[in-house]
């Protein structure tokens, strides 16, 4: 099968305009005979709930909360990026796709990323019109700051909530629609298999989590809005529900998974501190704007931070590089302070650590301007550590924060099982192998405020539905399938619970699929997922009954996903023999360290499909030409 | 500083809603100072299980005090005894060695118990549903900037639209009302230009939905403002009395 991104003809900036002429309409008085299946309510679910129903489909729409305003977009704390360029300072709508496509190493479609640069504006004006309460300056007008890799301010925010703030727009637009009965919410179900009837995405299975009983559902589309992967790693920034469960289980029905391998590890987190240890926090990248990443010059010094005078300090971003300084991208910066934790230079308890210093930022501006801007992180930062940053450093470290790859879609979102749509994180699309900070917003509200209104009229009209229903074959294949597990799950009563797995998992990928990768260290990986895996099904102890609340049940059908998809990240990185982004093999690297590509052999996505249990995937490779952009060696000196 | 200390849970126990409930003692051995508070019901839940027993039930989900999933009552406090912090964001060094904590559920005629620790809050859903947004269609909404907000407007929109849903308000008012999550989305809509023009219509219908979901009265105890871990101001109940009074006045809808 040769993948098709379905990208329109002429210039650039003319496709998605030219593609939404070209899309066949859906009549209005039709729509309401379409039924789509929306799985999830983060940005992506719950803004293209609200939209499909506002065009008049049928919308039911399902989250694993017990409400949909706990998706894990809630967690988002620093901002969303815009071209609006307000603050006057050069950008554009250009310059935002050609940083986008920079910042993703080239590893993205130009098509796709430009289109998110395009409707990037409107997404700020509908957020504000919902009633989002963003930043503001003193004449009322909306303020930016600068973010994570980027040198000029085009990021709109909330406080330290703006994935709060944005979501809760999204959920309220679609509350309206559910009082006006055109979303029908389904909170408390867990999607657990995908129904394919005759080529197409048919429906869902999904087990009800309060009662256990497992529910069949018909409809015309389904959409996938489910979110990243991190949680492989166990320890991540990610809310603890956060799964691979649904997108797994549609690559199974054969949806391509794309780009596995790229997963975007966060520099600015507070460190581990035990092995009880249940997530990690993230402390927002805007910390960076102000605050100052050093460690000791000399390897072992133990020395209370402030008892380190100035000039035995290395402030190695800075030192580094120059122009970008404390900004460079996530990808540089983790890297960064890795190697100077590997030399030794690392601090805290367990030598894990750099500080983050907010003592000049202090000094020049003031304490109050920096409690204004980083109050409440200051604040979470001391709850958990115990330290307060207005005295001392902060310590961070990188963590596992967000994940790239996700199932393959072409321009309209739709994945190869006809559809079968995939948004937002869920989806490989638009951040190539490194995503830049504010973008994971935009993107998720651009694909279900924007996209797929208009793209899935296409699939629609264009397509002759068969009559479906709930007692066809197809779904009660899949609920045997789903049936069978959980009973397999209940009856192994072995010795290891779910955690201890999913915590010896997660630090097998971390040390060998993470933020540097060799090729050894990935074939021992593979070993060790297998036998981990094959242990999981002998020894696992799930305990409690199929039918009713039961959590540790839950946990155990995400972790048992997890061990199968582990190792196909593993041999997406294997594939990939050169470096980019987040994908890191030491084998190829520059002089200084930095990501080599190697656009000669692997400038395509990597999109894998699956072939039967037990056996390896095969690789499908959609080639990414740059018409528009110079493929150059990303340089932040 | 990372010590470690032993504790008693006294923690509610109920198989399901039609079941009675009980508390049960159990221990919590060598627990980290470092640990949150759910970090340490994982280490006591992963005992249970390996014991044989069912693990305790009880809902989170960030654990960074944003999503709102978290909560219980901890010796009677919701959110325990810190002000200002949700469960998750509450940590062992706040407790002594030797110490009993009596862990229950919110307990609120509109939030009935589930399992445990676990409690239904969908009533909260039903209220926003009933009028807590601006009707604004996708692709329908002018240009950000063509409506300057002040920035101070903005900010205390803002200081009321940071309430994370997660009812310990309902569980520390004497009456069980959920006036503070009201207010706080009535506030943060009708402080704006932007939802202004609905404000009427939101004020009378969430009431209504509030009242319809079974929630009590508010009489100014203030205990759900010492609860909210966002410590949403009561001031907000005051803005909701002013709009619902005045859309009262002038609404033409009974
Ligand atoms: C701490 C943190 C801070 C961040 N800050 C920023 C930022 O400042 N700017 C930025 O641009 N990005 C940020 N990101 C990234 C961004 O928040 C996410 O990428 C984005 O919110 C993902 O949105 P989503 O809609 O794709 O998925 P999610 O918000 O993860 O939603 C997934 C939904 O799917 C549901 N679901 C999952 N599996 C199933 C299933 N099997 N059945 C039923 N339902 C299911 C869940 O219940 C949930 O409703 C941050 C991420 C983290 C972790
Ligand atoms: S007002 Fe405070 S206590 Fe009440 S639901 Fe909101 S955040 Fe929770
Ligand atoms: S778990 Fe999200 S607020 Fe506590």
């Amino acid at each position: 099968m040769r993948l098709d991104a379905k990208i329109p003809a002429g210039p650039l900036a003319q496709k998605w305009d030219r593609h939404r002429f070209e899309t066949k309409l859906v009549n209005p008085a039709n729509r309401r005979k379409y039924s789509i299946l929306v799985v999830g309510t983060g940005l992506a679910g719950a803004s293209a709930s609200a939209s499909l129903a506002e065009l008049g489909y049928d919308v039911k729409t399902f989250c694993i909360h017990d409400s949909p305003r706990r998706a894990h977009s809630i967690a988002a704390q620093g901002g969303i990026n815009a071209a609006k360029n307000y603050p006057n300072d050069g950008d554009s709508i250009w310059r935002l796709f050609y940083d986008t496509v920079k910042g993703g190493d080239f590893r993205a479609r130009e098509a796709n990323v430009y289109r998110l640069a395009q409707v990037s504006n409107a997404i700020i004006d509908q957020c504000t019109a919902q009633g989002v309460p963003f930043a503001r300056e003193y004449g009322g007008l909306l303020a930016n700051r600068s973010f994570g890799g980027a040198q000029l301010s085009r990021t709109f925010y909330a406080r330290g909530q703006t994935g709060q703030q944005l979501l809760l727009g999204a959920y309220s637009a679609m509350m309206r629609q559910a009082a006006a009965g055109r979303v029908h919410l389904f909170p408390r179900r867990e999607m657990l298999d995908l129904v394919v009837v005759n080529g197409q995405a048919r429906g869902i299975v999904a087990r009800n989590l309060l009662t256990g009983e497992i529910e069949r559902h018909a409809g015309h589309a389904v959409l996938l809005c489910t979110g990243g992967y991190g949680n492989v790693y166990f320890l991540s920034t990610n809310a603890k529900a956060c799964n691979v469960t649904a997108t797994y289980r549609a690559y199974k029905r054969g949806a391509f998974f794309a780009n596995p391998c790229f997963t975007q590890i966060h520099p600015t987190c507070i460190p581990v501190h035990g092995t009880y240890q249940s997530k990690l926090t993230l402390m927002s990248e805007s910390l960076r704007n102000d605050g100052r990443v050093w460690v000791p010059k000399t390897p072992g010094d133990k020395r209370a931070p402030t008892e380190i005078p100035e000039a035995e300090r290395d402030y190695f971003l800075e030192r580094k590089y120059p122009s970008f300084g404390n900004l460079v991208p996530r990808d540089v910066a983790s890297r960064n302070a890795k190697e100077q934790c590997d030399q030794g230079k690392g601090v805290g308890d367990t030598g894990l650590a750099v500080y983050l210093d907010f003592a000049d930022a202090i000094q020049r501006d003031g304490k109050a301007t920096i409690a204004k801007k980083y109050g409440n992180l200051f604040q979470m930062y001391e709850k958990i550590t115990g330290d307060d940053p207005y005295r001392t450093p902060m310590m961070i470290y990188p963590a596992v924060h967000y994940t790239m790859g996700g199932l393959w879609v072409d321009y309209n979102l739709m994945s190869t099982v006809p559809g079968l749509f995939v948004l937002g994180e869920a989806n490989f699309s638009d951040h190539g192998a490194n995503r830049l900070g504010a973008s994971a917003l935009m993107q998720g509200l651009a694909d279900g405020y924007f996209v797929i209104p208009a793209t899935i009229g296409g699939y629609l009209a264009g397509t002759r539905f068969e009559a479906v229903t709930t007692g066809d074959a197809g779904f009660a294949d899949a609920e045997r399938q789903v049936a069978e597990q959980t009973r397999r799950l209940l009856s192994i009563g072995g010795k290891r619970t779910v955690d201890d797995f999913h915590r010896q998992l997660g630090l097998t990928m971390w040390d060998h699929c993470g933020m540097s990768r060799t090729n050894a260290g990935l074939e021992r990986a593979r070993a060790v997922i297998r036998e981990l895996r094959a242990e999981f099904w002998r020894d696992v102890r799930v305990p409690g009954s199929a039918a009713d609340l039961n959590q540790s049940l839950e946990k155990a059908g995400r972790v048992a996903d997890f061990m199968e998809f582990a190792e196909l990240m593993v041999l997406d990185a294997l594939a990939r023999q050169e470096s980019c982004g987040g994908h890191f093999n030491e084998a190829f690297q520059t002089e200084e360290n930095e990501a080599r590509r190697d656009d000669q052999n692997f400038c395509h996505v990597a999109a894998w499909e699956f072939t039967g249990e037990g056996r390896d995937p095969n690789l499908h490779k959609e080639p990414l030409s740059f018409e528009n952009v110079q493929l150059t060696q990303r340089s932040y000196k | 500083m990372n010590k470690t200390i032993n504790l008693t849970l006294k923690i509610w126990r109920q198989k399901d809603r039609s079941d009675k409930g009980r508390f049960e003692t159990t221990p919590a051995r060598d627990i980290s100072t470092d640990m949150s508070f759910l970090e340490m019901l994982d280490v006591v839940n992963e005992r249970l299980t390996l014991e044989g027993r069912e693990p305790i039930a009880f809902e989170h989900d960030c654990r960074e005090g944003i999503c709102g999933s978290c909560g219980t009552m901890v010796n009677g406090r919701a959110h325990g005894p810190l002000k200002g912090t949700s469960l998750c964001q509450l940590h062992m060094r706040h407790f002594k060695d030797g110490d009993t904590l009596t862990i229950e559920p919110w307990r609120a005629r509109a939030f009935p118990v589930i399992k445990d620790l676990v409690v239904d809050r969908s009533a909260y859903d039903r209220i926003i549903q009933a009028g807590g947004y601006v009707s604004v269609n996708t692709g329908s909404a002018p240009e950000a900037n063509t409506l300057p907000v002040p920035p101070e407007l903005a900010e205390k929109a803002m200081d009321a639209a940071a309430c994370i849903g997660c009812g310990a308000c309902v569980a520390a008012c004497p009456n069980a009302s959920a006036m503070l999550f009201v207010s706080a989305k009535i506030s943060q809509l009708a402080l704006l230009p932007q939802g202004r023009p609905e404000a009427d219509r939101r004020a009378l219908a969430m009431v209504r939905a509030m009242d319809a979901c079974g929630f009590g009265n508010c009489s100014n105890h203030r205990e759900c403002e010492n609860a909210c871990p966002k410590e949403i101001s009561i001031a907000n109940i005051a803005r909701l009395n002013r709009e619902f009074l005045h859309a009262g006045f002038i609404s033409h809808e009974t």
